[in-house]
């Protein structure tokens, strides 16, 4: 049973948050940073965990744990950020992800990913494009531009 | 490729539309100047034949007929009025509706063909060349060929083609032919640039004519020939014969004078071979015919009429504007490279005097000096004039005085002063809106000025000029004023005054800029809604500029607009609180004063402080941006002054002053009230560009709901 919308042999990134293991399509990720200082934006939600500079440019960063229902990311030595590249409201933007870890790329075929359940995966079913298949494991792919749609982060100020 | 030539083609084609509007606009003043006359028929001309080229079919028709009206204004053979400037000023915009349709759509023909109308009504003799094509009018049929001779002038006319014009589809001999068509003419082929056999390419073109032409046309008719190729070849054109003239010479000129006006012949090699030979004057002297004085002054006479002939003859010299486009999306690119460069620059100087080397301290001192300079000429290089835009508003000026039934003048002063082209862009439509407010509300109608004792034409006055790292933009009217009362009434009646308050008159003034205040009874199509006043302080606040206003009752109003120079780069305040570091726009900064753990005590819970006598009111930071840590001793407050009132910002301390480059905080940050930017420190974190008069609003609204 395969998923509409995922027709072809994509390669993903997989990261871990606390024990769970998503993945993210690969096209999106732009580069992968480790933990640098991140700079507070006053009155945001928590999960806007802040901005960072990226080589001259002021990219914002958001806690996925805490989006996703779990306590906040703690600071270890493999936390890392993952830069990706989504679309927002027409526009491309950049921006930061923490992860408490980061995995390998591999990859999924459409066989191999079947629908996320409506349920038992304490997310919202629009942020999962399914459910990949890896070493036995099942893994999360994430629909990271729906993760970070603009309505949620609009509910600001 | 034909992409690219048809964007440009609009580009141009809407620059010329601009300089027609000036033109039209200018002529209205000076009906006879020809020059301006000759601007307008040039515009239309250029942008006829090119449209033509590119597909434009609808613009080179419509053209067409508004050019054959302004042909025989150019020809004398009509005058130009009010009617006439009118209808020209809706086939301006007509041709820029056209322009913006795209090839093959369905154009609305209806107002084009009413101007035509129009055009035709105006025309003193019924219109005989109905023909629609987009040549030059040819000399048969055409109302000229009557014409006395008295005009008739013969032209020296060097024609040099770029060796590629026939790659680029031009046939010398056919604009040849067409200068035939013109006059007679004589042509004679110059072979000497021809090169030999081996190196010859079959596709270009190497030579050159020189054609003798006697028409009645006029010069401009010759220069029309050329017009499409006039960039890429040289074309000489002088006047060396007029009927009309005293001809005080029965030969024409001589030989030797032919060469050299032509540049065959140098003068230095003229005066060799004449050397040789005797000089008449020399001769006649010689025999004793005539003195030396009288031939030295018959001389001077020569030279002297030979000059001011040539001066007279001289071919006006075609301007070059020494200018090139450039895709703005580059200039974008340049900008955000020399921000970058300011802000690594900035680490380079911190490092080096961290490491106290000498050498190297020096070093880095040159490359401050080279950043600096670099970044002021790459930001200027955005810089404009804003004359453009003022002229703009003349049209908008006689359209909606004509409209309202009002006499209106507009003044301009300081056209000349240069913003960003980004601020102008941001600029029109506030002023756009203060202009027209000046008109609607403003000034009085005709009746009311003169019973006033008022001239019955209005006056509008638009001045721009460079105040310390500013610009100053005045909109002043001598209209009716601001009615000081009824705007302290409305604003009582709003709260946003206290009844008991005594406000300064500039505050009052300023609540005109508040959202939905209006003090009109009735709405107009163009005002009263108390929408437009608020959308221009955002627009104005969005340029992180300054309005302010002031008037007189009866007598009129101005409205000054303070707009900072640069949008990217900032002088700021760097402080810090906590950890974080946050950073101020210096330019409403005004002072920094301390705060201890005593004033604060004695102040008793309110955010008030005491400033020589006066009271401050401040907004402690680090409380509201609820951060975290233990609140200092000692603690700063930078004093601002923000649309005239005095607010202070408490932070822990100053840490001095910041050359900002502003990056933007992205969309995700858009609604959050108080940050505008993010920049980049030289250590290489993040400080927060802070917005103080939005977060002056926020702390407004909290307090005021709380109470």
């Amino acid at each position: 049973m395969s998923v509409a919308g995922i027709t072809e042999t994509v390669q993903y990134l997989t990261f871990k948050l606390s024990e769970e293991v998503f993945a993210l399509d690969v096209a999106k990720v732009r580069e992968i940073l480790e933990i640098t200082s991140i700079t507070k934006v006053p009155q945001t939600p928590d999960f806007m965990r802040g901005v960072i500079n990226l080589r001259g440019s002021v990219v914002p960063v958001i806690d996925m744990r805490l989006k996703f229902g779990m306590s906040a990311t703690e600071q270890t030595v493999n936390t890392c950020i993952i830069v990706v590249e989504i679309n927002m409201d027409g526009d491309a933007t950049v921006l930061g992800a923490l992860a408490d870890s980061v995995q390998e790329v591999v990859e999924m075929d459409p066989e191999s990913i079947e629908a996320a359940p409506h349920i038992g995966t304490r997310l919202k079913t629009d942020f999962i494009k399914g459910m990949g298949k890896v070493d036995n494991r099942f893994v999360m792919i994430l629909d990271i531009d729906k993760v970070f749609s603009s309505d949620e982060l609009a509910e600001l100020g | 490729m034909m992409e690219q030539a048809i964007t440009t083609y609009r580009e141009e084609a809407g620059e010329l539309l601009a300089e027609l509007e000036t033109s039209l606009l200018d002529l209205e003043e000076t009906p006879d100047n020809s020059d301006l006359i000759n601007r307008v028929f040039r515009a239309m001309h250029t942008i006829k034949g090119s449209g033509a080229m590119f597909g434009f079919d609808e613009i080179a028709i419509f053209t067409h007929e508004v050019e054959t009206v302004f042909d025989l204004v150019r020809n004398g053979k009509m005058t130009v009025t009010k009617r006439l400037l009118d209808l020209t000023l809706k086939s301006r915009d007509h041709i820029s509706y056209l322009l913006s349709c795209q090839i093959g759509e369905k154009v609305d023909r209806s107002r084009g063909d009413e101007i035509i109308a129009g055009l035709r009504q105006l025309l003193p003799k019924p219109e005989t060349d109905g023909k629609k094509s987009t040549n030059i009018q040819a000399n048969n049929g055409s109302p000229h060929s009557d014409e006395e001779l008295a005009d008739e002038s013969t032209w020296r006319i060097r024609f040099r083609p770029a060796t590629n014009i026939l790659l680029c589809g031009t046939n010398p001999l056919s604009l040849i032919n067409e200068l035939r068509e013109l006059g007679s003419a004589h042509v004679v082929a110059q072979f000497d640039e021809i090169p030999q056999l081996s190196d010859l390419s079959p596709e270009n073109c190497y030579i050159y004519w020189d054609i003798i032409l006697t028409t009645t046309r006029g010069e401009d008719a010759i220069r029309d020939v050329f017009i499409f190729v006039e960039d890429d070849c040289e074309i000489k054109i002088e006047l060396i014969d007029r009927s009309g003239l005293i001809d005080k010479e029965g030969d024409y000129k001589k030989l030797g004078d032919i060469l050299v006006e032509r540049g065959d012949l140098s003068p230095v090699e003229m005066q060799k071979v004449l050397m040789q030979q005797k000089r008449f004057g020399e001769l006649l002297v010689e025999q004793g015919i005539v003195t030396s004085e009288k031939v030295q002054s018959a001389l001077v006479e020569q030279q002297h009429v030979k000059g001011v002939r040539k001066e007279r003859s001289e071919a006006p010299q075609v301007e070059t504007a020494a200018s090139i486009r450039v895709p703005a999306e580059r200039l974008d690119q340049l900008i955000n490279l020399v921000g970058e460069m300011v802000t690594v620059q900035a680490r380079l100087s911190q490092v080096s005097l961290a490491g106290g080397d000498p050498t190297f301290i020096a070093i880095s001192e040159e490359v401050e000096r080279l950043t600096n300079e670099l970044r002021d000429t790459a930001l200027n290089i955005r810089m404009l004039p804003i004359g453009s835009t003022f002229s703009k508003f003349k049209r908008l000026v006689r359209d909606l005085s004509g409209e309202l039934g009002k006499e209106i003048e507009m003044e301009t002063f300081g056209a000349e002063t240069e913003l960003d082209k980004t601020v102008i862009e941001k600029l029109n439509d506030p002023l756009v809106h203060l202009i027209r407010n000046s008109i609607d509300h403003g000034i009085e109608m005709p009746e009311i000025r003169r019973a006033a004792g008022k001239s019955t034409i209005g006056k509008v006055h638009l001045g721009a000029e460079h105040s310390g790292d500013s610009v100053l933009i005045t909109i002043k009217d001598d209209g009716a004023g601001l009615d000081r009362d009824a705007i302290k009434a409305k604003a009582i009646e709003r709260g946003l005054i206290s009844p008991t308050a005594e406000p300064a008159d500039r505050e009052i003034y300023a609540q005109i800029f508040a959202p939905g205040f209006s003090t009109a009874a009735t709405v107009t199509s163009v005002s009263g809604r108390g929408v437009g006043m608020d959308v221009v302080k955002r627009g104005i606040d969005g340029l992180r500029g300054t309005i302010g206003v002031d008037s007189i009752r009866g007598r009129g109003t101005t409205i000054t607009l303070k707009i900072p120079l640069t949008l990217a780069i900032i002088d700021s305040l760097l402080v810090r609180i906590g950890k974080d570091h946050f950073v101020l726009p210096l330019a409403a900064i005004e002072e920094c004063i301390e705060l201890t753990t005593a004033d604060v005590a004695n102040s008793h819970g309110r955010n008030l402080a005491n400033v020589r006598g006066a009271i401050i009111p401040y907004i402690p930071l680090r409380q509201h941006f609820r951060i975290t840590g233990q609140r200092p001793d000692i603690e700063q407050i930078v004093i601002a002054d923000i649309h005239g009132t005095k607010v202070g910002f408490v932070v822990d301390k100053v840490v001095g002053e910041h050359q900002t480059v502003i990056k933007s905080l992205g969309k995700m940050y858009r609604n959050v009230k108080g940050v505008s930017g993010a920049t980049i420190l030289g250590d290489g974190t993040v400080a927060l560009i802070l917005d103080m008069n939005l977060l002056l609003q926020s702390v407004e609204k909290l307090e005021h709901d709380a109470v």
